[in-house]
């Protein structure tokens, strides 16, 4: 699909550069004037997430500007290395080689394809029915009954969440939206904006004024300020942003929360499933964040409400 | 003692220099291997060693091969067995050319005694050495009693550092009997150096030497 680089698109692109150089001088002056070393170490991880955030910038914007094809390859390498991540640290067992080489190497391309081909009925539930009944069937052939339904269900869930939830992030450049053809990859960029801003502006919200923590068994790290501060900010963002959108502002705003809600819920099941597991991060692929899961999970959860509302509302 | 001797690798061609770096990037690529240095990081000398690793996969003897910084990894050779490196084509010349592997013979008492003698006979060129001591690939989850191999080396050698490495997952990427890898994320860990103390007897030190693999993340 083609995409119209209007002046819109620009001015959110724009706006994600001031963004981060803002994010890049402040990191700098901290540097400058923090001198107690644990506070050094924070400003060190600060800078080096700026950083990361420059290069993921860079790449998404590169892939973009290739029009949708570079999008749906973009995200499909992130769902193959997600998946990567999560199976990783997920135990399975011997009998399940020959399930995961099918996860990688056939569902991983087939869901994506079937974005790039714009094939609506087929995507919506390639992976919750047909892998769905797949996974299980192909393990069982292996013959080992051990923890038979616990290791099906690590595999469908990380299928789940790793491919078939990312992969509605692109899906958003098929929707035929009456009046707004050619301009999707705004939508894409709308909703990864308020998405990860979210996230960011929840970390600076719970450092600077967080007192109460909501699961502290879960996540030591979210609080009540934090998440509500967040949240709130995100959201007057989203809907401040709605010129870029189908959107009128109120529903814009309404958007944006439900999106923020989903991305908050995402964070908070995959920590359970890392406090579970046991470690801190999923991986170590983007320096200062952890891995490419530690990244989308918010948006694991977030694009396919996001999908849908816009799907179900505008097209 | 002699003067430790410095170790020349067999001339290689440029195609062979080319597909050996090809192999390194692509062993990375599919193992996701990150090499972790928990004893000391290796320095800018090449200085021999001897690397002893966990086994439970085919891509155990390739994957802590391309872990180590290039100027060293063109000095180590890992120690493969014939039955499955020592064969015409591809397999064959990867192992030959690229591994510049010490191929040995297991299983009979007289192939042990040719694989010790070609053992000797590369740790005296200088060369560093990957050493498999389990013999033969594990279950991938415990780590089996180690073979005399390991033992007769430090004998040999009590200058050199053995370096203990444990590799998680490769058994999960490419278990035994499967031909085909699943791209998971795998680490090679390497520990603090060992070596022979003075009077130590075999049992004692293989028994230290599985623990070192143990303390890295192996299970007993």
């Amino acid at each position: 699909m083609n995409i119209v680089w209007d002046r819109e698109i620009i001015a959110l692109l724009a706006g994600i550069v001031g963004l981060l150089v803002l994010a890049s001088a402040i990191g700098w002056v901290l540097a400058q004037r923090v001198q107690a070393e644990s506070g050094q170490a924070v400003v060190a991880n600060l800078n080096a997430r700026v950083r990361a955030w420059w290069i993921m910038t860079a790449v998404f914007t590169a892939a973009l500007a290739t029009g949708g094809i570079g999008s749906v390859i973009l995200f499909g390498l992130t769902s193959f290395i997600a998946l990567r991540e999560f199976i990783t640290l997920t135990p399975t067992r011997r009998a399940d080689h020959r399930t995961l080489f099918w996860a990688f190497f056939v569902f991983v391309p087939v869901q994506y394809w079937l974005v790039a081909t714009h094939w609506y009925g087929l995507f919506v539930i390639f992976i919750p029915v047909y892998a769905f009944l797949f996974v299980p069937v192909r393990s069982v052939l292996a013959g080992d009954t051990e923890d038979f339904l616990a290791r099906t269900a690590k595999i469908q869930w990380g299928l789940m969440v790793a491919v078939y939830c990312v992969s509605h992030a692109p899906a958003l450049l098929m929707l035929d939206i009456p009046g707004y053809a050619g301009e999707n990859a705004k939508l894409l960029l709308y909703l990864i904006v308020v998405v990860q801003l979210s996230d960011v502006l929840q970390y600076v919200f719970g450092k600077t004024l967080g007192r109460h923590k909501i699961v502290p068994k879960v996540s030591p790290n979210k609080t009540w300020e934090g998440t509500i501060g967040g949240i709130a900010a995100a959201t007057l963002i989203g809907t401040a942003l709605w010129w870029a959108t189908p959107f009128s502002p109120w529903e814009a705003a309404g958007i944006a929360l439900v999106v923020n809600l989903a991305g908050f819920a995402g964070g908070l099941c995959m920590s359970a499933i890392k406090r579970d597991r046991g470690i801190k991060d999923f991986g170590s692929l983007i320096q200062g964040h952890g891995g490419v899961l530690d990244r989308i999970d918010s948006l694991c959860f977030a694009a396919p409400l996001f999908f849908h509302l816009v799907r179900y509302l505008y097209t | 003692m002699s003067e430790p001797a410095i170790y020349t690798p067999p001339p290689r061609s440029r195609t062979a220099d080319l597909a050996a770096g090809v192999l390194v990037a692509l062993t990375r690529l599919v193992t996701g291997a990150q090499a972790r240095w928990v004893g000391p990081a290796p320095g800018p000398e090449a200085t021999q060693r001897v690397y002893f690793a966990n086994h439970s996969s085919h891509l155990d003897a390739l994957v802590l091969w391309a872990a180590l910084p290039s100027d060293l990894r063109r000095r180590t050779r890992p120690v493969a067995a014939a039955d499955y490196w020592d064969r015409p084509g591809l397999r064959g010349w990867i192992s030959r050319e690229l591994l510049n592997a010490v191929l040995v013979d297991r299983g009979s008492a007289q192939g042990g005694r040719e694989a010790l003698a070609r053992l000797s006979s590369a740790l005296a060129a200088g060369a560093s050495l990957i050493l498999f001591p389990e013999g033969t690939r594990g279950d991938g989850v415990t780590i089996g009693d180690l073979k005399p191999g390991l033992y007769f080396v430090a004998k040999e050698r009590p200058d050199l550092d053995l370096v203990p490495v444990y590799l998680q997952n490769l058994c999960r990427i490419l278990p035994k009997g499967e031909i085909l890898p699943v791209p998971l994320l795998g680490s090679s860990t390497f520990g603090p150096p060992l070596r022979l103390e003075p009077g130590e007897g075999r049992r004692t030190f293989l028994d230290r030497a599985r623990n070192a693999l143990i303390a890295l993340g192996g299970q007993p």
